[in-house]
């Protein structure tokens, strides 16, 4: 289908650049990386462990790692007006988003891919297997992120203010998915059965359905001219 | 030759308005097969927002934009028979030139994407730095690549806004020599240029577009100097 | 389309006049909640603050719903009157934010010696809040009015879809952490004695909600009117 082909050619083509450059991708795995030591240095050592900091100190992390990531789907574009010539072409502009939502995603799986094992270093998180489970709920905490953000960073690009403007519209948006990842997570930490984090997942996973038929809906609004 | 009888693309009762102001106002433009319509006007005249229209990257407030046919703002299928040039280049910097044109080819849903691409690095004389980043082109390289990207998918309308900007006069002798090949190949050709005699002698008719109205609308004369004359007074009216 | 500015000044009169008798109801039914209405048995007067803050939240999260509803209708009908009207009406939710905002906390001093509790309004009014922020954050930086118009629509009609998983998200935070209930009422259903004033001062905020939209409405339109635009 030529939809899915022009979204995977976009997204295949903000993968290739993005690898070519690493800019992004390093900064924002260092990003990361900084965020947890100033979780570790500005707690209270005498009444908060690092295990009990861990379920809540992974998902602002992840948080904010996507806001640092999202920026640079659009302003790729700018740079020669690279945009207009996909613009031009006769592809449907949902075909657009989709490409530039796997692109976010992807981005954000290479992010939460470093992060996660330093998470797992530095907060002395025990290697069990439902960690899994929590690789899942941060698969689907990035779906959510990344369709909103994709629309909501194709609006700022746009704005003078786009680095402020994007934390700002979009961090009330990601309160749900978090909470509901985060619930989940101390839930699996806490021993208890599987089944109770099932909700959290089904939770996440209504909010990434929810908003991505949205998001397809509405992007095509933003493109307008 | 032009062939009025059957013009390939069709503007008819073009507005445009931004809130109050009005850029472009019951304009109707037909241009047929073999043509290069010039367009000039002063800043500000609606130049740009005519071509944006014409290339499908907005929408008129009224009218309507037929192709081949098709109905440009309704059916996306449509957008395929424009190819669009501008003074910014459309390409990737990061991504060498022949990645940048397979990008371009998948956009299109081409076929024969590799033998496609590689005739359009020789037809541009790119393919020596083919598989070089694109953002180590100089400026005449650049527009080749653009060329190359906007004339990929075998477009009938080729549409180009002010695209002998920064090009030094080698680089625009290629340009024209380019159009030439397009016009004569059948193409559909309009250029908005600020200076009328970067393609004088190529241009079949010339538009004046002034206040977001057609003010002149005939086929090019003869003598520069003579247009030239004529098209400072009616900037003066 | 340039709005007239004489249907401007019309509906900002319509507006006025409907605030005002609305302010005026509203002056009564207080009065009634007053003098007229006993204290609840556990709470006493500070009980009343309720008559404020249902009322208000009522009204805040109506006037959210309308900028996303407006959203998707001007994406329909394209008609630029409908964004002027999405601005009213979200910077009328806000004002109404702002009164649970700064009563809430009163209220939860006098009766629970704490400025904030996460009770389940008051983190639903503070969300709301900062969408609506964001709402005008992002009007503000955007120069045509077209395309503050379209994204402000897209903004609002997102939001929309969000508002059912946040009542979600305060629910369930809710139900993790009991916090003092600041207020609810008592758990077995008002006495009609006291849930009269309640209804009354729903309908009146409502068409305080009308009367301030319609005015602030018209006012929006006498700018466009005035400075030749659409918005």
């Amino acid at each position: 289908m030529k939809t899915l082909r022009a979204a995977l050619a976009i997204a295949a083509k903000d993968l290739r650049i993005e690898w070519r450059t690493k800019t992004a991708l390093l900064t924002s795995t260092v990003f990361a990386a900084l965020v947890f030591l100033i979780f570790v240095f500005s707690r209270d050592t005498g009444t908060l462990s690092l295990r009990e900091l861990a379920p809540s100190v992974l998902w602002v992390t992840l948080a904010l790692a996507v806001l640092t990531a999202l920026n640079r789907a659009f302003l790729l574009e700018r740079e020669n007006g690279a945009l207009e010539a996909i613009l031009l072409a006769p592809v449907s502009r949902s075909a657009i988003f989709w490409g530039k939502w796997l692109a976010n995603l992807g981005f954000v799986l290479i992010i939460e891919g470093v992060a996660f094992p330093l998470w797992i270093l530095f907060f002395a998180v025990e290697l069990r297997p439902i960690l899994l489970l929590v690789a899942l709920l941060a698969l689907l905490a990035a779906i959510g992120f990344t369709a909103v953000g994709t629309v909501f960073s194709a609006m700022t690009v746009r704005t003078r203010f786009a680095e402020l403007l994007l934390p700002v519209m979009l961090l009330p948006f990601m309160i749900p998915p978090l909470f509901f990842a985060s619930q989940g997570t101390v839930r699996l930490f806490e021993g208890r059965p599987v089944a109770d984090a099932v909700q959290w997942l089904k939770l996440l996973t209504l909010y990434d359905i929810a908003f991505l038929v949205i998001a397809t809906m509405l992007f095509p609004k933003v493109m307008d001219e | 030759m032009p062939d009025a009888e059957s013009p390939v693309i069709v503007a008819k009762g073009l507005e445009r308005r931004f809130g109050a102001l009005v850029a472009l106002c019951g304009v109707d433009l037909s241009v047929g097969a073999g043509e290069l319509v010039l367009v000039v006007g002063p800043n500000g005249a609606g130049k740009s927002t005519l071509m944006r229209i014409l290339a499908g990257l907005a929408t008129p407030t009224k009218g309507r934009v037929r192709v081949g046919g098709m109905d440009l703002h309704a059916d996306p299928e449509a957008r395929g028979a424009i190819g669009f040039l501008s003074h910014q280049t459309l390409v990737y910097d990061d991504l060498t030139a022949r990645e940048n044109l397979r990008f371009a080819a998948a956009l299109h849903g081409l076929d024969g994407v590799e033998a496609r691409v590689q005739q359009a690095l020789d037809a541009v004389g790119l393919s020596h730095r083919s598989d070089v980043r694109a953002g180590t082109f100089s400026r005449g390289m650049s527009q080749r690549l653009a060329i190359a990207r906007a004339t990929l998918h075998g477009p009938p309308v080729l549409l180009l806004d002010e695209p002998f900007t920064g090009l030094d006069s080698p680089g625009a002798d290629a340009l024209r020599q380019r159009l030439v090949v397009e016009r004569e190949g059948g193409r559909v050709l309009v250029c908005v240029t600020h200076e009328p005699a970067e393609v004088w002698d190529i241009a079949t008719r010339v538009v004046v577009l002034r206040g977001g109205r057609i003010a002149l609308d005939a086929p090019r004369p003869a003598d520069l100097a003579a247009f030239r004359a004529t098209y400072a007074s009616m900037l003066v009216t | 389309m340039i709005p007239d500015l004489q249907a401007a000044e019309r509906t900002i009169t319509r507006g006025r006049i409907l605030t005002l008798f609305s302010l005026l109801l509203l002056a009564g039914i207080y009065v009634m909640a007053f003098k007229f209405t006993p204290p609840e048995a556990m709470q006493g007067l500070a009980f009343k603050i309720l008559y404020v803050h249902a009322p208000s939240a009522w009204a805040a999260e109506s006037a959210f719903v309308l900028v996303g509803v407006t959203g998707i209708l001007y994406f329909w009908l394209k008609d630029p009157r409908l964004d002027i009207f999405a601005e009213a009406s979200a910077e009328v939710g806000m004002v109404f934010g702002t009164v649970i905002l700064t009563t809430g906390p009163i209220w939860g001093r006098t009766i629970w010696g704490a400025y904030w509790a996460w009770d389940p309004r008051l983190t639903f009014t503070l969300l709301l809040y900062l969408i609506f922020a964001g709402y005008f954050a992002l009007r503000s930086a955007v120069r045509d009015p077209a395309e503050r118009a379209r994204f402000s629509a897209v903004l609002g009609i997102m939001g929309m879809l969000l508002v059912p998983f946040i009542h979600l998200t305060v629910f369930l935070f809710n139900s993790q952490h009991p916090t003092p209930v600041l207020m609810a009422p008592q758990k077995s259903p008002l006495p009609w004695v006291l849930l009269r004033p309640l209804l009354m001062s729903l309908v009146v905020f409502t068409l305080l909600y009308f009367g301030f939209v319609t005015t602030r409405y018209g006012i929006g339109l006498r700018r466009a009117a005035l400075e030749g635009s659409d918005a």
